[in-house]
């Protein structure tokens, strides 16, 4: 049996599907560490590794697991990989791992990788199933990427620790505390809808010129 | 550094708030706060999975110590809170079904909960006594329900208002989240 493997199971969780402003999921870690783009960008591969490992076992599995137990069975592979992870980055960066804290544990519970699990790779031979769950995984490192760097540029003035403005940038200190978070990322959701209604609006009235010369 | 039952309850309940300060379970807290009537059970939910949580993991963390398994911690932490997660799933289904049917899958969700088991892990990784994990985890359970009842009321009064289309939705949810968060920061420095 050979996988079919299409353009679009990879792109999917990039844009149409992005788990991060379409689905709204996985907030949690999200807002936690989006203080700084490293911060975030080491969030982000860490649900990658933990994503595409997940959703390989879990496809490879997918046969020999009894429905009723399903669940369980996901969490414990996914609470697996996530403690390799987690003595991995305290063995590359312990300074990093301070400054993320219980949230590299608490990449087991991140609903993203539940459901990639529940909704694709249950049903899928083992490389559309990593196919897509990187494609989801790239869409998250996205959001992840978008949140932090505004927060840091906002909150600190700098970006990956180089200062932007010079020294006479007051920094918007709110936009680095809790506050900030959800601010931000009310904002950019604000930011996508606009932009989806104002392509809904340019199609309808190209819609509307055409059928008006006609 | 030693602090009393009191102030962890205290800080936990308000200063340093599992939702709005420390964005855990946020997937409940936007998904279950449009209405006050289930808003209010599914923060009981949660703070009595909190609880069995807490109780366990400190009994269990000893446990694991003892035979230096530490690296089974998360995935046995995991284990407990599902297993209570059906507890509460099975008392709720038997004793009032109407309202296990409008928790509808957030039950469940419960078990994935970041605040769960970030109560469990904090409650660890700070070196906790067991009075301390009983007001740890009962503050912060007590916290999630209040900023879920708070963020149920807003909404609910929101919907009689007009309201920009283009806002309407997780934008406006997420706004209303910053602005709580932004008051509950008042509390900061309160439990000492």
């Amino acid at each position: 049996m050979s996988a079919t493997v299409t353009w679009d199971e990879f792109t999917e969780g990039i844009w149409r599907q992005n788990p991060v402003f379409v689905m709204v999921l996985g907030l949690c870690p999200m807002l936690a560490v989006t203080v700084s783009a490293v911060n975030a960008m080491t969030m982000g591969l860490a649900t990658m590794f933990v994503l595409v490992c997940s959703s390989a076992l879990v496809s490879l599995m997918r046969k020999m697991v009894p429905k009723e137990v399903r669940i369980a069975t996901y969490i414990v592979i996914i609470a697996t990989f996530v403690t390799v992870v987690d003595y991995l980055i305290q063995a590359v960066s312990l300074e990093l791992y301070e400054a993320l804290g219980a949230f590299i544990q608490l990449i087991v519970v991140n609903c993203i990788i539940l459901g990639r699990a529940e909704a694709h790779a249950s049903k899928n031979p083992p490389l559309p199933a990593m196919i897509n769950a990187l494609g989801m995984s790239i869409g998250f490192f996205i959001g992840l990427f978008a949140l932090g760097s505004v927060r840091e540029i906002l909150g600190a003035g700098t970006l990956f620790g180089v200062s932007l403005f010079g020294s006479g940038f007051q920094p918007w200190v709110i936009m680095v505390l809790p506050p900030g978070g959800f601010f931000v990322l009310g904002g950019w959701l604000l930011f996508f809808s606009w932009m989806g209604r104002r392509k809904q609006r340019k199609q309808t009235e190209k819609l509307a010129g055409v059928s008006g010369h006609a | 550094m030693h602090e009393t039952a009191f102030q962890i309850f205290v800080n936990a309940l308000l200063a340093n708030n599992l939702v709005l300060a420390m964005f855990l379970g946020l997937c409940p807290f936007l998904g279950v706060s449009g209405r006050l009537e289930t808003a209010f059970p599914m923060g009981m939910a949660t703070t009595f999975v909190m609880l069995v949580a807490s109780l366990c993991a400190y009994g269990l963390n000893l446990l694991l110590g003892h035979f230096h398994l530490e690296f089974l911690r998360l995935i046995s932490y995991i284990v407990i809170i599902a297993s209570a997660v059906q507890l509460v799933e099975m008392v709720l289904k038997k004793y009032s079904p109407s309202l296990f049917r409008a928790l509808g899958i957030y039950l469940p969700l419960i078990t994935t909960n970041c605040a769960v088991l970030g109560i469990a892990l904090f409650q660890t990784s700070r070196e906790y006594d067991f009075v301390q994990s009983l007001a740890f985890s009962t503050g912060g359970g007590a916290g999630f329900t209040l900023a879920l009842v708070l963020m149920a009321s807003v909404r609910e009064r929101l919907q009689l208002s007009s309201v920009p289309d283009l806002v309407q939705g997780t934008a406006l949810s997420l706004m209303l989240a910053g602005i709580l968060s932004l008051s509950f920061m008042g509390f900061a420095g309160l439990g000492g």
